[in-house]
């Protein structure tokens, strides 16, 4: 199945990283609502990459499970890791004095959710999403 | 560097995102806005997103920067045509568009501007046979 993979180095790359997500979503078919979801948090983890590890790599897969296909994102970086996954992960926590929304909104609207994070390492967060949303 | 249009109708501003939007362009936009509002006095701001695929946090953060700055300077901010997809998806995430009101297209937002800065619409005007020059600053 595909399989691609991007560098992220600056805020320019978001943009067709988004619309190649889109492509990809587009060819299985996959709902627009669904779509949105997929891609909004994706954005949300991108921007997490650029803001807190300056940038990353990551893989695009087309997966598919019994009779159903779907899209699987991992985003990797290099940057300083996350000490505290479980409180990262809380709704309006952020070191970034931000709305510390992006990593919980994300989980709610994709399937799948997975973080793994090495402090002094990186972090890598993976996203599954089917075409039907479940 | 791109710019987004902004136009001045009466007493508003009318900003149409027709792109998605990178972030450079949507600070600049943020930037444009207010300094347009103040240099102005725009009583309100509608800025239509119909052609929007994707708000994310950093996206409804800037809408949101619009629309408290406006505020302060007494203009009220009116998002119009969010996509169905887009609606659904802002809720999930746990976004809340703070102090911007919502609604369904350009005409209603107006409306809506026109009921929430306590200004007549032309037809409203023309009713009560008022010919004052166009002055919303008292
Ligand atoms: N890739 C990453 N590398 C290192 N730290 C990260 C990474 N992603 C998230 N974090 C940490 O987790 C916190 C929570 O992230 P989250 O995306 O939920 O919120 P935020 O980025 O602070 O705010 P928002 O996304 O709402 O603008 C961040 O403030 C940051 O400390
Ligand atoms: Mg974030």
């Amino acid at each position: 199945m595909t399989k691609d993979t991007m560098q992220i180095v600056r805020e320019q790359d978001v943009v067709p990283f988004r619309n190649r997500v889109r492509e990809l979503a587009t060819k299985i078919g996959m709902s627009l609502v669904n779509q949105t979801k997929l891609i909004t948090a994706a954005s949300e983890l991108v921007r997490n990459m650029l803001k807190y590890a300056s940038g990353g790599k990551i893989t695009l897969e087309v997966i598919s499970k019994t009779g159903q296909s779907g899209i699987r994102l991992t985003f990797a970086d290099n940057g300083p890791g996350i000490e505290n996954i479980p409180q990262a992960m809380q709704d309006g926590f952020s070191t970034g004095r931000s709305l510390g929304l992006g990593l919980p909104g994300a989980k709610r609207l994709v399937n799948e959710f997975d973080i793994k994070s090495v402090v002094g390492q990186g972090t890598t967060v993976t996203v599954t999403h089917w075409k039907n949303g479940r | 560097m791109d710019r987004i249009p902004i136009l001045k109708m009466g007493p508003f501003l009318l900003v149409t995102i027709q792109v998605d939007l990178y972030d450079r362009l949507a600070l600049s936009l943020e930037n444009d806005l207010i300094n347009m509002v103040s240099k102005t006095g725009a009583r309100g701001v509608l800025i239509d997103i119909s052609a929007v695929n994707i708000v994310d946090s950093f996206m409804g953060r800037i809408l949101g920067n619009i629309a408290s700055m406006s505020r302060i300077m007494d203009a009220e901010t009116v998002v119009v045509g969010m996509q169905p997809a887009v609606a659904i998806t802002l809720v999930e995430l746990g976004l809340t568009l703070q102090g911007v009101h919502t609604a369904l297209n350009v005409e209603k937002g107006m409306d809506l501007l026109y009921d929430k800065s306590d200004l007549l619409t032309d037809e409203q005007n023309n009713q009560e046979d008022t010919e004052e020059p166009d002055d919303y600053n008292d």
